[in-house]
């Protein structure tokens, strides 16, 4: 690890400040991926801010029936947090079936926003990646891609967000609260993170020195009918091939709302809404769930040891679709595999 | 006012060596002042530092959990987080949690349920096991086994392993 100094903010205002007066400085919530990359020498921040204590740690209700998450809050504490079992499960489950109890413990949930990806050669400073180090070049693109996307990807990177708790975001499509040195604002869920382009080194829309303060869920949490579906290649702590949020609204047999969204796939939380538009209106169905699902992978493109993803996203999103239809799974202490 | 552990000279850019600067640990009920560099993780400031070895270093990357403690109760990997980030924080070990003579519920039962074969992950997989009891969400077998995927064993004793925290997890 390269050497950095380090301070420990205040409140927002002291931390957005003391950001702007280091040059190549970063904010450190939880630190479980940052601190892991500076091992890697991946990222050499010269100096940090620590953010973990200010008063951000928060779950409380907001006046138009929503849910704000306050950004330190950590992974733990917003799964197990009553409300969000109660009126959100679809989260819940999301982030329980993400990482392991001690990283959740310390994980918060604007760092989760900020994770990198896992892709090996982002990790691999032998090796050229756009991400890491921009116009050197894709090595997953020919090379050992079997964790790659197949949505969204471009020529210059086919990274994924490697996030559970993001996916079901994108599904609950929640707004962002920041503030930076410009001020405070705010961003809609589904534009925080971005697809790669030829800019794949910006995984978020985020400005310099910004940072998240929360996110505040809208008082939509499908509840009733949900399924978070985690694949991966063992059964437990390891991050997804394919996962799959759904969300559905139902009128007797009749799909009348629906939210969907995939992890694993593309360089950001998949969330697809001209699939939504097809669920509406629609008898839940084997017949609908395969036309949705067909459409969903209609345009993704495999680069070769990630080919099977395109079939598996398919046939996760048909079984995903079909357990929210029966409303059977439920919010709980743990994620045991959505079955 | 943010308050700088180190602080970067005017000029600019980092003195060679960085200074390390007192960092206060409560370290299983004694608080005791260390000097530290900013970049030192909580593991390594509890095996070099404060000399309490019983913590292992497995991967060092929060893949493998040997490096679990307590912080305030909670488990977290102590590898995956710095020193200076835990000054307010009531920080257990293993040292912590029993005594040779006076084993905790779960080293008596990693004992009775021989748990264990070289013993490297153990220090972790009761820290971890505690986190598991403090916790409250873990009742079936199915349920331990998920809640301790954090927590590596490459002798392959977890059967034992499960046997032991499912003993204490049914008496609680």
């Amino acid at each position: 690890m390269y050497p950095f100094t380090y301070s420990r903010a205040t409140d927002v205002a002291d931390a957005v400040r003391d950001k702007a007066g280091h040059d190549g400085s970063a904010y450190i919530g939880g630190g479980t991926n940052l601190i892991d990359l500076m091992k890697m020498n991946v990222e050499q921040p010269a100096h940090l801010v620590n953010v973990a204590k200010l008063a951000l740690s928060k779950i409380e209700e907001l006046p138009d029936g929503g849910l704000r998450l306050g950004a330190t809050a950590t992974n733990s504490d917003t799964a197990w947090n009553e409300q969000v079992k109660a009126r959100y499960p679809l989260l819940n489950q999301a982030i329980l079936a993400g990482a392991s109890p001690q990283l959740r413990n310390v994980a918060t949930n604007g760092g989760n926003l900020m994770q990198r990806t896992r892709c090996y050669y982002f990790y691999d400073l032998a090796t050229p990646c756009n991400k890491r180090e921009p116009g050197s070049g894709c090595s997953a693109i020919g090379g050992f891609n079997r964790v790659c996307g197949i949505l969204g990807t471009s020529e210059a990177c086919i990274a994924t967000h490697p996030s559970d708790m993001c996916v079901a975001l994108a599904a609950l499509a929640p707004t962002v609260r920041v503030s930076g040195p410009k001020g405070e604002r705010t961003i809609a869920f589904e534009d925080f993170h971005r697809l790669p382009g030829d800019q794949p080194e910006f995984d978020n829309t985020l400005a310099e020195g910004e940072l998240i303060t929360s996110l505040d869920l809208p008082e939509k949490g499908f509840a009733k009918h949900f399924a978070y579906l985690k694949l991966r290649d063992r059964h437990s702590y390891a991050f997804a091939l394919v996962s799959v949020a759904v969300g559905l609204e139902m009128d007797g047999d009749t799909i009348t709302d629906a939210r969907l969204a995939l992890g694993g796939v593309a360089h950001k939380p998949w969330r697809d809404l001209s699939a939504e538009q097809l669920l509406k209106g629609q008898p839940a169905t084997a017949e609908t769930f395969g036309r949705v699902a067909a459409h969903v992978v209609a345009d993704a493109v495999g680069r070769g040891s990630n080919d099977f993803k395109i079939e598996l996203a398919r046939r996760a999103i048909v079984r995903a679709l079909k357990q929210a239809a029966e409303g059977k799974q439920e919010a709980g202490d743990m994620y045991l595999g959505g079955q | 006012m943010s308050q700088p552990l180190i602080s970067a000279p005017a000029s600019g850019g980092l003195p060679n060596p960085v200074p390390t600067g007192p960092v206060r640990l409560t370290i299983n009920g004694e608080t005791q002042t260390l000097q530290l560099a900013p970049w030192t993780s909580l593991l390594d400031a509890l095996r070099e530092y404060a000399h309490l070895t019983g913590t292992k270093k497995g991967c060092d990357h929060g893949q493998c959990g040997a490096c679990t403690v307590l912080v305030n109760g909670r488990r977290i990997n102590s590898c995956l987080t710095l020193a200076v980030m835990h000054e307010d924080d009531d920080i257990t070990t293993i040292e912590g949690l029993g005594t040779p003579e006076n084993l905790s519920p779960l080293q008596q039962a990693f004992v009775d349920h021989d748990a264990f074969q070289c013993g490297y992950c153990t220090p972790g997989q009761i820290c971890s096991a505690q986190g598991l009891l403090n916790e409250g969400h873990a009742h079936s077998e199915a349920e331990i086994k998920e809640l301790m995927s954090g927590n590596l064993c490459r002798c392959g004793a977890y059967v034992g392993i499960l046997d032991a925290v499912k003993e204490v997890v049914d008496k609680q």
